[in-house]
């Protein structure tokens, strides 16, 4: 039974590693080919260090993910602490329907639905380009929203009220009460709504398809256009290298957390 | 302070409102009105005709197929990773999170690289002397791509409420004469059932409105909803209104499927199997 | 914890910060074909900081291009006429210049004039008098001519016989089922039945149009994939084996894999892709200096080097250099001798058509690639819908059987 088990848990690891062995492989190939390794060179690394379209693209989407997720972690913890304070219980299940629907929705929707708003705008206002940073930077938070909220609202639902009632009758003022006592609580469901949002925009393509415009390309629109044209190995190689810092990134983000949990 | 707390919402409300309902009515307005923008029903009634009727029991076809494959392996999966010790179950879900990080476009390119006939696949067949498979450009290579691209989706969720067993029902279960293939079908599935479902939307949804990977993996030789919708916004036929009515008929059929969904879950939740 | 959120929340605070640095005077948007320019990439003349630092030689102020791509006239067309985005500079063909022009989405260049304003050398001159004039923009004002070609057929000749090579008809040659790619866009995969067919492609009767369509059906069976620039690695890995694309392309494939050979057949599309200033341009004298600077030899050298397209450009045809570059075979089919330039393009270029004729190639476009997918989806849907159904009914019984039995 063991046997099978690992057996049957290595197979469904090469399916899911099998596209990204081949990437990596590919990235050194000597030869133009994607689909035929030629021989090992680093020509394709050494391709992408000059493409300043692609490092333009990179920097882009570094900026709008880091936005979207600092704005979207605010309006998102604040969102938690008005929701889990609502009296009316219709009103909060309103609210959280609404806010998960960019969840529920294919993105696909989503993204439409935001262009045909931004478009009517624009034509509205007159102005000719719809779509920029601006939109895109309005369609990454509504999407990541959810997801935030989804990992604060349960963490501050866990809190007990009666810990920052006390802290009042102590002397703090709400305000202080929320910043001292309420927050150091709430603080890792918000880090890691804000992990998960940076992620979300920085890997989404779907949504960011339909809201980009001329002015600002982000890496998965970049990667999208250079598809449709002959894909050279140098986009794998840019994937390797991110794959490589992704997989650094976790792998110290969970020696952390070992170590936290060792400390409690 | 409970009752100013509320405020601290009010910034969301607004931006709710500005940026998911208003959008969605855009979506209503353009789907009910034509290029001049006058009322018409024209758009709805395209999408009876068969061409589009099609389409769409394709697409649902192909999320059907790849959500119950994704189901099938990701079960049994999801069940030994629960049972194994905590820290090597904390490896395995990095393991299983870390290829959601490539970027699906290249994955998929890759497995474009790997089904093609003179592909990887097909190269090492011909090694051991089997004659070519053909895979891509069908509609199985399509599925593929889909599973790939989502079973994550649907481990995470199973695994986490297979996790969160208490080991103390399962051996509650057994001092009360369960056999382990008991324990499974009456102690775990049932609980377990919260994760299927919410995994099973996971995967349906995405996959029902996937464009990208039909266009590689299916060489373009069919169409899928999700296709046919980004042509109407940013390809060939160009036409708001007629996307936006694919786009609402297709956010129905999800909402839908999803209602169906809850039903299936509902009763358990509410009443409870176990209480 | 509250560390490192406040570490994590000044990290990106700062690297937002960053970014809004580097503003420069002028912005310019260039919207283009993928690979359609010498860019840099690979190691070649990079002619976009070029121009940037010609703009500023001229004007004394600096400018950002910013440089993105589209696969296909048609894609292009979507992006202009929705007014999503503001470009300043696009590269449409011969027909779409045409659509764009009727529909009053381009505006004048007045590339003398805006030259004689900054006192810099005007380059139009490069343009010969047979690229002057055409049919799509008779007086000249809307486009400068950027490169033009013609449609043949790329072949494998380890896997195609060299007399099968006629002309369309090998498209439909079902020797090779499975190893044919056609192209991912209505007017050019239509136009390849239609020039075997000797149809006008800018036929207005919709009876040509269903004939046309029925010819289209009748090859899907043999098509591998329907493609765009996909085509350069099926066609160089030895995927697919047979393709109509255009003759440039093929260079650059056969730089990759050998055994690629071309022909083209007796009629065929012939092409003008130009330089366009779209109406809602926000910096329309950046964009004439923009396509300036293209016409320069400097400039229009390495690009017609890099894309291995014929150049409209005296500059570059006449250059020894660059033919000598290209070699005989190249400037051979890319050039060849007694070739009527506007007679042909009279004949068999794509013209704009009427909007009912659009909608017409529309419907039969999609009409031809939903064809197939799965056959069954239809029973397999209501047989999952079933299950499901039956499914919730199922488990509520037992559900309720299991409460009776043990409550």
């Amino acid at each position: 039974m063991k046997k099978l088990s690992r057996l049957y848990m290595a197979l469904v690891f090469i399916f899911l590693y099998a596209p990204i062995v081949v990437m990596i492989l590919i990235s050194f190939n000597a030869g133009e080919s994607t689909a035929h390794m030629t021989g090992f060179s680093l020509r394709w690394y050494q391709q992408m260090a000059r493409d300043e379209n692609t490092l333009n693209a990179l920097k882009n989407t570094i900026v709008l993910s880091a936005l979207s997720a600092v704005i979207t972690t605010v309006l998102g913890t604040l969102a938690s602490v008005g929701i889990s304070r609502m009296r009316s219980r219709r009103l909060q299940r309103v609210v959280r329907n609404v806010t998960n629907l960019p969840m529920m929705n294919p993105d696909i929707v989503t993204g439409i639905s935001l262009m045909l708003l931004f478009v009517f705008t624009a034509q509205m206002l007159g102005r000719d380009s719809a779509l920029g940073f601006g939109s895109l930077l309005i369609a990454h938070i509504t999407f990541s929203l959810p997801y935030v909220i989804m990992s604060v609202l349960p963490k501050i639902n866990q809190l007990d009220r009666n810990v920052p009632e006390a802290a009042m009758d102590l002397g703090c003022t709400p305000l202080q009460s929320f910043f001292k006592v309420e927050l150091p609580f709430i603080s890792p469901g918000i880090i890691t709504g804000m992990i998960m949002a940076f992620t979300l925009s920085f890997d989404d393509f779907v949504i960011s398809n339909f809201t980009s415009g001329a002015s600002y390309e982000t890496l998965t629109i970049h990667i999208y256009s250079m598809i449709k044209k002959s894909v050279k190995p140098n986009i794998y190689a840019l994937s390797t290298l991110i794959f490589i810092v992704v997989m650094a990134l976790i792998l110290a983000y969970n020696l952390l957390n070992d170590r936290g949990r060792e400390k409690r | 302070m409970r009752r100013r707390g509320n405020i601290a919402a009010y910034p969301h409300i607004v931006w709710s409102v500005l940026f998911i309902i208003a959008p969605l009515l855009f979506v209503l307005y353009y789907t009910f009105t034509d290029g001049a923008g006058d009322p018409t029903l024209e758009n709805i009634q395209r999408i009876g005709t068969s061409n589009y009727l099609l389409i769409f029991t394709n697409s649902l076809c192909m999320a059907l197929i790849a959500t119950v494959i994704c189901l099938v392996i990701a079960y049994p999966l999801a069940y030994i990773f629960s049972r194994m010790e905590e820290k090597t179950q904390r490896i395995m879900m990095v393991l299983i999170m870390l290829p959601l990080w490539m970027n699906f476009l290249i994955t998929t390119y890759s497995w474009m690289t790997l089904l093609e006939d003179t592909g990887i696949i097909n190269t090492l067949l011909g090694l051991i002397g089997i004659d070519g498979v053909h895979m891509i450009n069908t509609p199985g290579a399509v599925i593929v791509g889909m599973v790939f691209c989502f079973l994550p989706y649907m481990i995470m969720p199973i695994y986490s409420v297979m996790a969160g067993i208490d080991p103390k029902i399962v051996e509650a279960a057994k001092d009360l004469g369960c056999s382990d293939r008991d324990v499974l079908l009456r102690v775990i599935m049932p609980m377990s059932l919260s994760g299927v479902i919410s995994g099973i939307t996971m995967v349906f949804v995405p996959s029902i409105s996937t464009f990208y990977i039909s266009q590689k993996l299916g060489g373009g030789t069919f169409q899928l909803i999700g296709d046919t919708i980004e042509s109407y916004f940013t390809g060939n036929a160009i036409n708001f209104h007629f996307g936006a009515a694919l786009s609402m008929v297709l956010m129905f059929m999800i909402l839908i499927s999803m209602g169906i969904m809850n039903r299936f879950g509902d009763e358990r939740e509410e009443r409870g199997l176990l209480k | 914890m509250k560390k490192i959120l406040s570490l994590v929340l000044t990290a990106l605070l700062l690297t937002a910060g960053l970014s809004a640095c580097g503003q420069t005077d002028d912005k310019l948007y260039v919207y283009n074909w993928g690979e359609y320019l010498s860019d840099g990439i690979y190691g070649d003349r990079d002619n976009i900081s070029a121009f940037e630092e010609y703009y500023e030689e001229v004007t004394g102020r600096s400018i950002e291009v910013y440089y993105t791509t589209y696969p296909s006239n048609e894609d292009m067309y979507a992006k202009i006429s929705s007014g999503t985005s503001k470009y300043d500079v696009i590269f449409p063909s011969d027909y779409m210049v045409q659509r764009l022009i009727a529909e009053d989405l381009l505006r004048p260049i007045n590339i003398e004039e805006v030259c004689a304003k900054y006192g810099t050398e005007c380059y139009y001159d490069t343009v010969t008098e047979e690229f002057r004039g055409l049919y799509f923009d008779p007086e000249d004002k809307y486009s400068v001519p950027y490169t033009y070609g013609r449609v043949g057929i790329i072949y494998n000749s380890t896997m195609v016989d060299e007399e099968d090579c006629t002309g369309y008809e090998i498209l439909w040659n079902e020797k090779y089922a499975g190893k044919i790619l056609q192209f991912n866009n209505s007017r050019d995969a239509f136009s390849t039945a239609q020039y075997m067919l000797g149809i006008d492609v800018n036929t207005t009767d919709p009876a040509d149009w269903e004939l046309v369509y029925e010819k289209m059906l009748e090859q899907k069976p043999l098509v591998q994939s329907y493609v765009m620039d996909e085509i350069y690695n099926k066609m160089e890995s030895g995927e697919a084996a047979l393709a109509a694309y255009y003759a440039g392309d093929f260079f650059t494939m056969q730089e990759v894999n050998e055994d690629l050979e071309f022909f083209y057949p007796e009629e065929t599309n012939i092409f003008v892709d130009c330089m366009c200033v779209p109406a809602g341009s926000g910096n329309p004298e950046a964009a004439a200096l923009f396509i300036n600077y293209m016409l320069t030899a400097e400039a229009a050298i390495p690009n017609a080097e890099c894309l291995f397209y014929a150049s409209p450009h005296e500059c570059v045809y006449t250059d020894e250099e660059y033919l000598d570059d290209m070699g005989e075979d190249v400037v051979e089919v890319l050039y060849p001798e007694d070739f009527n330039f506007q007679e042909e393009l009279n004949r068999y270029a794509f013209r704009n058509l009427d909007p009912d004729t659009l909608e017409l190639i529309n419907s039969l476009w999609e009409e031809l690639k939903i064809e197939g997918g799965l056959p069954d989806s239809i029973y397999i849907t209501a047989a999952a819908l079933a299950i499901a159904i039956a499914a919730i009914i199922i488990s509520r019984l037992w559900i309720r059987r299991m409460r009776a039995k043990w409550y």
